[in-house]
């Protein structure tokens, strides 16, 4: 099972953010985590790796994760230690990833002009709820539909799938 | 091979084929669906990540040996140890379960050209692949799009997968284009006009004269770069060029699947192109892009043919036009890469390989290459490239201080003559 309420400090980042900065293709032959790890984000900020980990949030502008169906780019800021994506939207394919790898990750209007570098968030995936502790604020968000639900409640679409054969 | 008229209830062929492969009459918009799919591939850089998520799966049962397609593309021949664990990897596992469909090295080419040249896409059935290029396929009338590893592990122990039923969006395109602007161009200028995010989610139509016009090759191109326009699948219905071209790949028999007459979008486009020029996407989005004569001075060290978006054979062709009997300026390098051994044969026999190499260019085997800036054909701080690719993000060919210019093969040519980004008008 996965957590469905998550607490962290967000670093943010602008629009259009494409999965060759997310992981760049000269370490597309690494699949091992911890490599993986190493290099997330380091198109746009090579930092990226040591600060995630106090802060663990993202939240991002449109169209986060457009480009190439790397796998490797929700992985790389899932084993970094970002627990939680935050954007005004999404590309399609990030979407399905992060989901099937059971990355939490939300599509809030407003998002972006509504949180600060830094500011401290509690998550309730389910609920649809974004409390922003730092200033004091609460942003709505539409919560996934049921059948995405299901697929992130068990923790990815592998672990549903084993789950599924189990109930059959 | 007749239509099939499932629903009479106003739906495109992108939802058609998605209703049917659900089992379903009628589809909407948003609703999720989960469907069988008819064809998927991953490639060396996703499928080893197919791998690990198909290992943790209960049960390691592929469900159809003969629907799965291994493509070496990405890192071929391998580059380094690591990829060569890759390839090693992904040849053993086809090996053990007896996937036929695996293209190594020297068999192959570029995956989507493979997945196209080699019979694996029919129209009307839906159609993944771990790579978000796959939308290519919607040029023969499949429903095709791209997906993640966990995604094509799922699909090779199910035969099925959830997606979202997309909105659609008609683009219709008409009049004649000129003898040097291309389908790329066309793409280009279409990708400029809505934007990188706008057809997140969306399915996009292509249709009108000049569609109808288009050979299959062009139509594999266009579809090739919706993904740059955030869409989830591109299509064409299919037509006599469309069957001509499957003739004696496709080996199983098919269903062609079209819009329904009073077909609803969400949105329409409406384009002529008659007056369209060379057009040039600029650094650092697919989206930044301007008619070539707008681009101004730009003086360029690298000059790229190939990839899943043209370096199919009337691309080489094209470009041999421009080039014979001419040289690459000093000081450029012109690579050319034929996307498939199928091609490459071809180029040989018809003799473009001498004009390139005469006019100075490099020409390198089957294979991504330089496109992704994972493999040879980098590009140094501050170098600039034109590239006959699909995306100029920012360092995804090389440094993350190079500059990539996307354009047509013409305009790549023209330019690489030149030194400078230069229309393909003068030369052809
Ligand atoms: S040629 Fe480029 S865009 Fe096409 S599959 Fe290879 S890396 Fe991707």
């Amino acid at each position: 099972m996965v957590l469905t309420v998550v607490e962290g400090r967000v670093l943010k980042y602008g629009d259009n953010i494409n999965t060759d900065v997310i992981y760049p293709g000269k370490y597309l032959v690494f699949t091992q985590p911890e490599k993986m790890a190493e290099h997330a984000m380091e198109g746009l900020d090579p930092e990226f790796p040591r600060k995630i980990r106090d802060y663990g949030l993202v939240v991002a502008g449109k169209n986060f994760g457009c480009g190439s169906s790397r796998e490797h780019a929700p992985q790389s800021l899932k084993y970094a230690g970002c627990k939680c994506v935050l954007a005004e939207s999404f590309a399609r394919i990030f979407f399905r990833n992060a989901i099937n790898i059971g990355l939490p990750i939300i599509e809030c209007k407003g998002i972006h002009s509504k949180t600060d570098e830094g500011d401290r968030l509690q998550i309730d995936m389910e609920k649809g709820i974004i409390k922003n502790l730092t200033k004091n604020e609460v942003l709505n968000f539409k919560p996934f539909p049921d059948f995405l639900l299901k697929i992130f409640r068990s923790g990815g679409l592998i672990s549903y799938l084993n789950l599924k054969s189990k109930t059959t | 091979m007749g239509e099939v008229k499932l629903s009479g209830k106003g739906l495109p062929v992108t939802k058609k084929i998605l209703a049917k492969a659900s089992g379903k009459e009628y589809v909407e918009s948003g609703e999720f669906v989960e469907a069988k799919v008819g064809m998927v591939m991953v490639n060396d850089l996703t499928g080893p990540l197919a791998l690990d998520a198909f290992e943790k799966l209960k049960e390691k049962k592929v469900w159809d040996k003969n629907r799965i397609v291994i493509v070496l593309d990405h890192q071929i021949p391998a580059d380094s140890v690591h990829s060569a664990e890759l390839h090693k990897r992904l040849r053993r596992f086809a090996a053990e379960y007896g996937i036929k469909n695996f293209y190594d090295v020297g068999r192959g080419g570029i995956c989507h050209q493979v997945m196209v040249e080699k019979g694996h896409v029919k129209p009307g059935v839906v159609v993944v692949g771990a790579d978000s290029h796959t939308c290519t396929y919607g040029a023969l009338g499949a429903f095709a799009t791209g997906i993640g590893s966990t995604d094509a592990a799922a699909v090779f122990s199910t035969g099925s997968l959830w997606f979202k039923v997309p909105e659609v969006m008609r683009i219709n395109v008409e009049g004649n284009l000129k003898p040097y602007v291309f389908p790329k161009d066309l793409i280009l200028h279409v990708v400029g006009l809505i934007g990188e995010d706008g057809a997140i989610y969306m399915g996009l139509e292509f249709t009108g004269s000049t569609i109808k016009k288009m050979g299959v090759e062009g139509r594999l191109t266009l579809c090739n770069m919706v993904v740059e326009a955030g869409a989830k699948t591109g299509i064409i219905e299919p037509d006599e060029k469309t069957i001509e071209y499957l003739k004696g790949r496709v080996k199983e028999s098919f269903t062609p699947v079209y819009s329904d007459q009073d077909a609803k979008y969400e949105e329409e486009l409406s384009l002529n192109v008659e007056d369209l020029e060379p057009q040039v996407a600029c650094p650092h989005s697919v989206s930044n892009v301007k008619p070539v004569d707008e681009v101004g001075d730009v003086e360029i060290d690298q000059a790229f043919i190939g990839s899943c978006t043209n370096g199919r054979i009337e691309d080489l062709r094209v470009a041999a036009k421009i080039l014979e009997g001419r040289k690459v300026k000093d000081g450029v390098r012109l690579i050319v890469i034929p996307a498939s051994q199928e091609i490459y044969l071809q180029a040989l026999k018809e003799g473009l390989f001498e004009v390139f190499v005469r006019a100075g260019a490099y020409i390198g085997p089957a294979t991504c290459g330089p496109c992704l800036g994972g493999h040879f054909g980098l590009l140094a701080d501050g170098e600039v490239c034109i590239s006959s690719t699909n995306r100029n993000f920012v360092g995804r060919m090389g440094s993350p201080k190079s500059k990539v210019y996307l354009a047509s093969p013409a305009t790549v040519a023209a330019s690489a003559l030149t030194g400078k980004i230069t229309n393909p008008k003068k030369f052809m």
